[in-house]
């Protein structure tokens, strides 16, 4: 047992490191490593705009994707040499936030289904964050439940028609290219019905509106499709395999192995570190002791859970299941986290200008932002049910519309 | 990075696991339950031939010299199997002290009869009710001998020879505090099994009467010697209770897929899901601290303090999670004596206290994490 990197591993995060110190955006690090779940503020710079000109720069050197394959970008990084880059990007890491969706999971699906000749038109650019994709999956009638989405697709000539509604459209906004699931035939069971296009975000007929979140922003979108028209070329996969092609997609989602959940808990130590309560330390105060005790371990216990991922991918084998807990634990911590933050700070805890509040108001912003940790990318609820199955071996639920066709289930709870 | 155990310490949990499987069996864990035995002798035999109570003990001393991950391993299946035998005060307490601080003589006279079984030891640390601490040791010494009482003593009543920490000073201070080896069985001392929520390890009350003792260690060093024993009998505990929480979770899924109830299993319903993904969470997350203390206990890093405490404290937490939220998995079953739910029970929060209890621990976690930032 040992934290060791192999002579190779470390061959690569020499080369890695050396790079990152010659070129990061060092002027805006201290900026990222203050930024936080629901705060993340560069100032007197566009975020977009340094976040692009670092992917470019990356991408002109190569490590932009660097488990990407050559022809697309990449440099064939192996999965560990993958983790190890995101150890050394670090905060810089931050910067790639608006690159997760498209390059975290379009990628993958575009190599996955898409021709030759298409994933060298449109890979490269999606690397290296020329060209910025969004994934079209959640509809107002399918979250948890995404196979009961409603966007049709109908064939005319060459291409298909689309008509519907997508929403929590990550970054729709600024997104150029985008993955859409979508209903072709409704008279079959729902998950049999459904076909996956990728598309021109510009396309005549995309309508994008920006959601006003709960917590006041926008970072996700309502994405409307008014007979918009997609070239049948650019359908991924058979007419009606798109839930096998969104599981090859989703599955990526889960890939993210080296990527540190945000607990909150640094922040919170950091904070109480330097508090004190009636005259005296807060890390004095038994109860604050106790609180801060249990979320310890749970961030060091996600920490070195992803050590032991890690450490099957520098053999060579494939992770474990231990690493679905991540965001089931971090997404109720982090509100649990932000929570206690504001009671440590009194009646003022209530105040949210970042002049006025604690530690500018990063605990209140974290506040505002964690309900969404626990719902975007697969709800509490259904990552357990994900670990109740897949890990524990647990059978499924009863589903009730599973042989029914789509167009007979019914659409509403009360009349 | 490696954060993993190798393949030759995986074969040994393997070998482990079928040597429990055939030797402690749920029917030798009631047997001292229900006070038929005082601990499984067979089972103590057994161990001692397979080599596994001297795992971490040198070869010069009797022991096979492998190493503690390879201790941990065994204490992981020990935890699985609720083994009735007086391991962890014999191997986790007192060995490791004679390790730490015992003169060449008292290592050549006790860890040989460790390894080979020939001898049970363990730690007499509390007075009483509390938590740790050189303010609460009270037993005093005069001319080599001491006076005073220790309750509760782990494995007392059947310990031939006890690791005693006694009061040397009145300084307010932790070098007040020297411990001392005592041999049980040579007159003075005076030994009274105790009632226990888990019967199926004993606790005893050692009373002294001006017992022979030779000091352990350097006198007034008592204190600091047994912190360091503390915080290696931690993660060796902790991986005895990441077994037991494992093997909890295995019986409430193994339960849910076989019971039927509203016509379907009930390992369909997601209730019942959600509390086995939630067992699933804690038991993780307790492995994965406690290979980091596992890692820093092989090691002697620096470390260890903070490691042990966070390893501590996650797998009580998980043991005792998966214990409680198995029995309710099985409904009414899981309360009956019959089932052997609360033999995982009784056991998780018997453990829960056995180095002091879970607050002493976050004092402990956040102390270290402070010196640490301070540093």
């Amino acid at each position: 047992m040992n934290f060791d990197d192999t002579p190779q591993e470390a061959e690569f995060r020499a080369k890695a490191r050396a790079w990152i110190d010659a070129n990061a955006p060092k002027q805006y690090e201290d900026e990222l490593r203050k930024a936080s779940l629901g705060r993340v503020v560069l100032k007197g710079a566009n975020i977009l705009e340094v976040a692009k000109a670092w992917q470019k720069k990356k991408a002109d050197a190569g490590w932009a994707v660097p488990h990407w394959p050559k022809e697309y970008g990449g440099r064939g990084a192996s999965p560990i040499e993958r983790v190890i880059w995101q150890q050394e990007e670090g905060v810089f890491g931050k910067l790639t936030a608006m690159f997760i969706i498209g390059q975290g999971m379009c990628g993958p699906t575009m190599m996955a289904y898409a021709s030759e000749e298409q994933k060298r038109h449109y890979l490269p650019p999606l690397g290296s964050g020329e060209k910025v994709w969004c994934q079209l999956f959640s509809e107002p009638a399918g979250g948890s439940d995404v196979a009961g989405l409603r966007t049709r697709a109908e064939k005319d000539g060459d291409d298909w028609v689309i008509n519907g509604q997508k929403i929590w459209t990550s970054g729709a906004h600024y997104s150029d290219y985008g993955i859409l699931i979508t209903r072709t035939d409704p008279t079959v069971p729902k998950h049999k019905g459904l076909t996956m296009f990728f598309l021109d975000m510009k396309s005549p007929g995309v309508e994008v509106r920006p959601i006003k979140q709960a917590n006041g922003n926008s970072d996700f979108n309502e994405v409307y499709f008014t007979n918009v028209r997609i070239p049948d070329s650019q359908r991924l996969g058979a007419v009606g395999d798109g839930w096998n092609v969104s599981l090859t997609t989703l599955m990526n989602e889960r890939m993210s192995i080296g990527a540190n959940v945000a607990t909150g808990f640094p922040e919170l130590f950091d904070y109480c570190s330097s508090l004190t309560l009636d005259g005296t330390p807060a890390l004095d105060d038994r109860a604050v002791r106790s609180k801060l005790a249990n979320w310890a371990v749970k961030a060091s216990g996600l920490r070195y859970t992803s050590f032991r991922s890690i450490s099957a991918l520098s053999k060579g084998q494939r992770p474990g299941p231990e690493n679905s807990i991540g965001k089931l634990v971090a997404g109720s911590m982090i509100q649990e986290v932000a929570m206690y933050a504001l009671d440590l700070q009194g009646a003022a805890g209530v105040l949210s200008g970042s002049e006025d509040a604690e530690v500018a108001g990063r605990f209140q912003a974290m506040l505002l932002r964690s309900p969404a940790t626990r719902v975007e990318g697969g709800t509490d609820e259904i990552l357990r049910n994900i670990i109740a199955e897949r890990v524990l071996g647990l059978p499924g639920d009863i589903r009730v519309d599973k042989d029914v066709p789509f167009n007979q289930i019914p659409t509403k709870g009360r009349a | 990075m490696n954060f993993d155990f190798s393949d030759d310490q995986k074969q040994l949990r393997d070998q482990a696991r079928r040597f429990l499987a055939e030797k402690c069996q749920p029917k030798a864990v009631r047997a001292v339950l229900e006070g038929k035995a005082d601990y499984d002798r067979d089972l103590w035999k057994g161990l001692a031939e397979m080599g596994f109570l001297g795992v971490a003990i040198p070869e010069e001393y009797g022991g096979t010299g492998a190493g503690h991950l390879e201790l941990c391993v065994i204490a992981e299946e020990l935890g699985r199997v609720l083994a009735p035998v007086p391991f962890s005060s014999t191997v986790y307490l007192a060995a490791e002290a004679l390790l730490l601080a015992g003169s060449e003589e008292q290592k050549q006279k006790w860890l040989p009869k460790i390894s080979s079984g020939e001898a049970i030891g363990t730690l007499a640390l509390f007075e009483g009710t509390g938590n740790p601490s050189p303010a609460a040791v009270k037993l005093a010494v005069s001319n080599g001998t001491l006076t005073g009482t220790k309750k509760p003593v782990a494995d007392g009543a059947i310990a031939d020879f006890a690791i005693v920490a006694a009061r040397t000073g009145n300084s307010g201070r932790e070098t007040d505090v020297s411990l001392f080896l005592v041999d049980l069985k040579a007159g003075g001392v005076t030994a009274k099994a105790l009632q226990n929520v888990d019967p199926s390890r004993q606790q005893a009350e050692l009373t002294f009467a001006g017992a022979k003792a030779e000091p352990l260690g350097a006198a007034n060093e008592g204190w600091s010697i047994l912190s360091r024993v503390m915080d290696r009998a931690a993660v060796l505990i902790a991986f005895e209770q990441v077994g037991g929480a494992d093997r909890a979770l295995e019986m409430g899924r193994d339960y849910a897929l076989d019971r039927i109830a509203f016509g379907r299993q009930i390992g369909s319903f997601q209730a019942i899901k959600h509390i086995l993904a939630d067992m699933y969470v804690s038991a993780t997350l307790a492995r994965s601290n406690s290979y980091y203390g596992a890692w820093a206990l092989s090691t002697d890093a620096a470390e260890l303090p903070e490691a042990a405490a966070s390893a501590r404290i996650s797998a009580t937490q998980a043991f005792q999670h998966c214990a409680k939220q198995n029995i309710q998995v099985h409904g009414g079953m899981g309360f009956t004596w019959e089932f052997d739910c609360h033999l995982y029970y009784r056991r998780a929060n018997a453990l829960a206290l056995s180095l002091g209890s879970q607050s002493y621990w976050e004092d402990q976690l956040i102390d270290r994490m402070r010196q640490k930032n301070a540093a």
